[in-house]
This record gives structure tokens, sequence and C-alpha cells, in this order.
């Protein structure tokens, strides 16, 4: 328990260093790479949880997929530091309470504060990890008590895409796109022709 | 502290499997540098490295040394930390995948229930060594490298996790052992044919190499995101990027090819076949998928950047989509759903 306990107190620390380092970081793209960094160190806490499936989740989604397009977004800008310390002053109130108010709620749930949490009866009781995986056990509960929600989740991030796309959508251009059954459809005989071209005249 | 002491013989041994794993592979890397360039010589008719040793075969290990014996060079508008920490990124995910490995049925160092998904997770990590360099070089060519590669190392991953999930449906769980002892009677490289070839064809995209090596298309952008890297920066990242072909065509092989199985497992040959050891027969099959990637370099010119991004979104996407449905209909018909857990 002393090593599990250590390597935790580690990793804790680890991540709460990078988090700071991510509002502190004078160039963005060193806080892109904090905030990284801090992804990845709270897999490293759910893999101590023994929750791997939600560790390798969080480093595919977040670390893999959202991050680089931050990175790459960043990276684009060419933001300097000083433009975005410029709104500080203004925006602190609204962030500090916005942080306080997560805190609090921390806090709350944390220490139970309040009436206990009536939690659900599962219709389908999750079992102790020693007998399935993690990715099971999900699977189990996702897909029968919360398929509803599950699927409602889909369609709003199907909804949040399609949205996406309209955004950026640029009907009318004037580019030229390559169309490939075009190209391979294409015979000889319709775009080439052999002339015979008698000397000093032309076509 | 007998606690610690608990602890401590499990260490040792995990840290000799680690050897035991890092020194081949970093041979094998050697090597397929060698491997590469006599491939590719055979192909186009001229000798190869012949002259260092016996056919040449000392020609990898004296490359190495000369570029241990460079100077190494930060470029004055480089940020150097990440300039410097990128390409042993590289290098350390490329050797931090071959963990969770099965090289035959006893023989993994660390045999978790998530394997497949850890070795999704590494690969996906990979674009940060590139995109970081490309930044950091603070270079023209290398940040279009850096930006290339990124955005196609993004694009091939959704086809290829799809391709995962069809093999995931077959088996029933992501543990790698599993994986490989669910192609006992047929490889899945006969059930699930195209996935087999749509997959080849992504980690070729994923790997940067041919036809897909826009990243340092060395015709556009000299050398892509390593266009500043000097010394041994620069063989990090070339370790990395071989380490990773040898890694990528491992989990092609355990996914499609039935990893440490021995193929012609059936009639007279099966007690020839077994006799082989197991770890052998999966470098024979990485060899093989080996050769193909430097078949490919020798012979396919690259792509353009939008044809590349066609084929990932439009071709790959909607096959791997449409293929996973299909498998996961078909199981459901037969009855072939694999019965785990719960």
């Amino acid at each position: 328990m002393i090593v599990e306990s250590l390597v935790f107190y580690m990793l804790a620390a680890v991540l709460l260093a990078s988090a700071v380092m991510v509002i502190s970081a004078r160039n963005p793209v060193h806080s892109v790479l904090f905030l990284i960094f801090a992804f990845f160190v709270a897999a490293g806490l759910f893999v101590l949880l023994g929750a791997e499936f939600l560790a390798m989740t969080l480093v595919i989604v977040y670390v893999g997929a959202v991050a680089v397009l931050f990175m790459f977004v960043v990276m684009m800008l060419d933001v300097t530091a000083a433009e975005l310390r410029r709104g500080v002053s203004r925006y602190l109130p609204l962030g500090a309470m916005i942080g306080l108010a997560l805190l609090a709620e921390l806090v709350m749930v944390m220490s139970r504060w309040g009436k206990p949490v009536a939690l659900a009866k599962p219709d389908s009781p999750i079992p102790p990890v020693d007998q399935v995986t993690n990715a099971h056990a999900i699977g189990h509960v996702l897909y029968t008590q919360y398929v509803y929600l599950f699927q409602a989740a889909g369609v709003v991030l199907l909804i949040a895409m399609i949205g996406a796309i309209v955004l950026t959508l640029r009907g009318h251009s004037s580019t030229r796109r390559q169309n490939i059954s075009d190209q391979v459809n294409r015979k000889t005989e319709d775009v080439v022709a052999l002339r015979q071209v008698k000397t000093g005249e032309g076509i | 502290m007998a606690d610690i002491i608990t602890y401590l013989w499990p260490l040792i041994w995990i840290l000799l499997g680690v050897v035991a794993i890092i020194v081949p592979v970093l041979l094998g890397v050697a090597y397929l540098t060698y491997y590469e360039r006599k491939v590719m010589s055979a192909m186009q008719r001229r000798q190869g490295p012949a002259l260092v040793g016996p056919f040449g075969l000392l020609q990898p290990i004296a490359d190495g040394l000369k570029l241990l014996g460079k100077e190494w060079i930060i470029p004055s508008g480089a940020n150097p930390v990440v300039f410097i920490f990128a390409p042993f990124l590289t290098f350390f995910l490329s050797l931090v995948a071959w963990a969770v490995i099965p090289f035959s049925a006893k023989l993994v160092l660390a045999d978790i229930n998530v394997g497949l998904l850890y070795l999704y997770a590494i690969s996906s990590l990979g674009v940060y060594g590139l995109i970081m360099s490309g930044w950091a070089s603070n270079s023209r060519y290398a940040f279009l490298g850096g930006l290339r590669s990124a955005a196609q190392m993004v694009s091939y991953e959704v086809s290829m996790g799809l391709i995962m999930v069809s093999v995931l449906l077959c088996v029933g769980s992501f543990n790698l052992s599993k994986i490989i002892d669910a192609q006992r009677t047929v490889w899945f490289a006969v059930p699930l044919f195209p996935m087999f070839i749509t997959y080849f064809i992504s980690i070729l995209a994923e790997t940067n190499r041919h036809p897909f090596d826009l990243p340092e298309g060395e015709s556009e952008i000299v050398a892509g995101f390593f266009t500043e890297y000097s010394s041994m920066n620069f063989a990090c990242f070339m370790l990395g990027e071989y380490a990773n072909m040898i890694m990528m065509s491992g989990v092609a092989c355990i996914l499609f090819l039935g990893g440490w199985l021995p193929p012609f497992n059936f009639w007279i040959f099966a007690p020839y076949v077994q006799m082989v050891p197991g770890p052998i027969w999966f470098g024979i099959k990485i060899a093989a998928l080996l050769f193909v990637f430097i078949w490919a370099r020798a012979t396919l010119p690259r792509y353009r950047y939008d044809q590349l991004m066609r084929l990932g979104w439009k071709v790959f996407l909607p096959l791997t989509l449409f293929w996973l449905i299909l498998t996961a209909s078909v199981l459901e018909i037969f009855g072939w759903l694999p019965k785990t857990g719960l």
C-alpha cells in the first residue's frame, strides 16, 4: 500500500503542477503541452484506480484527438502572451466566481454534505472488479440501463457535428475539384486526335 | 518496509523483460534500414550497401556511429526544450508500445486487459513528436511537415479504430493474447480480408511511409518536420520511425495474421510448423509485412495531399463503417458473437 500511495501522491502532485502551468505558462503552445501532460497524468490516476478502460479512453479521446486539434489551432494563431493577459483584470472576478462555485460543488460531493445521495437501484448490479473486465462492466451498464441516455448523447454529438459542417461549408465555390470517376472514364479517342499536318500549313 | 521488498522482485523481473524486448527491437531497427536498402537496391538493380563488413552487414552500425559523432545543432530561433524533447518522445513512444505485444503464449511483458486500446492510445500519441518538432524548429518547412503529419495521422486513425472494432467484435476482448487465441481456426485476414488491406494502407499513412510520406516529402518541403535536426536528435527520429514501422506491422500481424501462431497448421504440415517456436513465426510475419512497406516505397509515386485526405475520409471511412456493420450483422444473425464477460 505504501508504494501505491506514493505513486498516487506523485501523480497527483505532477497533475496539479502541470495544471498550474497550463494557466501560468507564457507561451500558449507550452500551455497546450502542459494540458496534454495533465490529461496523461490523469489517465495514470485512472490506472491506479483499476479503471484501465477509462484511462485508455481518456488518452485516445482527449490526448489523441481533441488536444491535437487544440494544438493545431494554437500553433496557427500565433497569439502572444501579452495579448492573452490583456483582459485578465476584467475577467478575473467572473472566473474566480465560477471556480469557487465548482470548488463548493466538489466539496459538497466529497463530504456528502446535506442529504446522502439516494442512488437509483441499478437493474443490473455492477459486478466486482476482479470478476469482469472494466470494458465489460461499463458496457453492461451503458447499453442496458442507460441505453436511451447513451443514444441521446450520440444524437447531441451528431447535431453538433452537422452544425459545425454547416457553419464551415461554403457553397458555390470556384475551386476546381478532382472527379475520379470522370478521369477513369475518359477514353483516348474522346480527347486525343491524330492529325496529319502538311508542312507550312498548320491546322 | 516489507511492502517495498515484495514489490522489488517483480520490478527487477520487469526491468529484465524490458531489456530483453528493447535490445532485439533496436537491433531489428538497425537491420531494418539494412533490409530496406538491400531490398530497394535489388528492385532497382543496384548493389546496395556492400562495403562495410561481409555483405555490408555492419553498415547500419557504421551509420549509427557516424551520427553519434556529429555535432548537435539547435537553430537560434528554435524553442530549445521542445526541440530536443520531440525526437525523444517519438523514440520513447515507439518503444513503449512493445510492452503489451505477445511474442508467444507465455512471452508477454504486460498481458493487460485493454492491450489493444493501449496500442491505439500510444499510436495516437505518436503525432505529438512530429507536431512538436515542426513547431519548435521555427522553420516553415518543418512547420508544414508537422501540420501535414498531424492532419494525416488524425484522419487515418479514425478508420484504424473502426477496423480494430470489427476485429474486437469477432474476439470479444481487448486482450491481445485472446485476440491471437481466437484465430486458432482461421486467421482474421481471411474473413475480414478487405479490412486487412485497409488496415495495411492505413498503417502506411500512420507511419508516414510511402506513398503517404507527405510530412517529409523531400521534393516540396526538404525533409518536413526533421529538416532542422542533426546528429543524435535526427537519429532518434529515424529510430523512432523505423521502430514504429516494426511495431505497426506487429500489430497488423496480431490483428489479422494470427500473431505467433504458425501458418499451415493442419494436415501433415502441423507437426513440422509447430516445431518452430512462436516468436520466430511472429518475426517472419513482421518481416513479410515490412517487405511490403519497402516494396511500396520502391514502386509507388507519392500521393497528392487532397488525394490522401479523400482516400482517408471518403473511401476508407465509409468502407470500414460498412464492414463494421456487416460484421456485426453476420455475427448476430448466425449467433457467432463471442460469449465473454457477463
